[in-house]
């Protein structure tokens, strides 16, 4: 374990940082997706780290469920994407706007 | 293991998943951005084995890069046509104000982790994070919580196939 611990996170915040930047400044639906993706992965790094620093599995066993439920992300976020694109022909989050009144 | 290879290798993964986080959100080709996620999400495969966690880096590279990826190239081969981006115009000062928002996001994350106790970390024995000590946990400790997930994966898939089908 020559890398510290704090390594890991700091990365894993940037990466977070990132992922929300692209959810804030994509308008492709496909796009903010894969940045919600981002910013699952990059708490999972720091679950993985704190797991290894304080030598507990429950770390890595909250990892597993965190992609469980991300790939259920994947699965319905695409399916309605699909759905969305075949009743107004765009996948642009700023041309879905019936709810903005 | 040695040390020096140890950051070669820390230094190698982690500039792969900044380049590829860059990439997500900066490439114009959303099928661009799919590989870049890959390449993310293979960088952290192995920041997992560096971090003795090597069933969670098998599943990363099974379940994110071989499942989700695919099918996010699945949807975007089959919405080829307008998957592009026009001009921002419902909100024009969208862009400077998330970037100013994430730098502040990222500045109160910052002076988090300084406050962050550097404790040494544990002595782990051979055996943490096989798929022998996880699936031990996950099957007396978190058995409920395990067969709960597949509850929600069968809803999921359910789900994804009557949205999926369309109106009747």
């Amino acid at each position: 374990m020559t890398i510290p611990v704090p390594y890991y996170l700091a990365l894993g915040a940037v990466l977070f940082t990132m992922g929300a930047l692209g959810v804030l400044i994509r308008r492709n639906a496909l796009v903010i997706f894969m940045s919600i993706e981002l910013m699952l992965n990059s708490v999972n790094l720091s679950f993985v780290a704190y797991a290894r620093q304080l030598g507990s599995l429950e770390g890595q066993v909250t990892v597993f469920f965190v992609m469980v439920i991300a790939a259920v992300e994947v699965v319905v976020g695409l399916a309605i994407i699909i759905a969305i694109f075949r009743s107004r022909d765009t996948v642009d989050i700023d041309d879905v706007d019936l709810l903005r009144g | 293991m040695n040390a020096f290879i140890e950051i070669i290798i820390f230094g190698a993964a982690a500039a792969g998943a900044l380049v590829g986080a860059v990439g997500i959100i900066a490439s114009a080709a959303p099928v661009r951005s799919a590989l870049s996620l890959l390449l993310v999400l293979g960088s952290l495969a192995v920041l997992y084995l560096l971090l003795a966690a090597q069933f969670i880096a098998v599943l990363q590279v099974i379940i994110y890069a071989g499942a989700i990826v695919v099918l996010f190239l699945f949807v975007i081969m089959l919405l080829h046509m307008r998957t592009g981006e026009g001009r921002a115009t419902k909100l024009p000062r969208q862009r400077p104000a998330a970037m100013v928002l994430a730098a502040a996001f990222l500045a109160v994350v910052a002076a988090v982790l300084r406050g962050v106790p550097s404790i040494p970390a544990a002595v782990v024995s051979e055996e943490f994070g096989t798929a022998q000590a996880v699936g031990r946990m996950l099957f007396t400790t978190y058995v409920l919580p395990f067969e709960l997930a597949s509850m929600v994966l069968i809803v999921g898939i359910i789900a994804a196939v009557v949205i999926g089908r369309g109106p009747r």
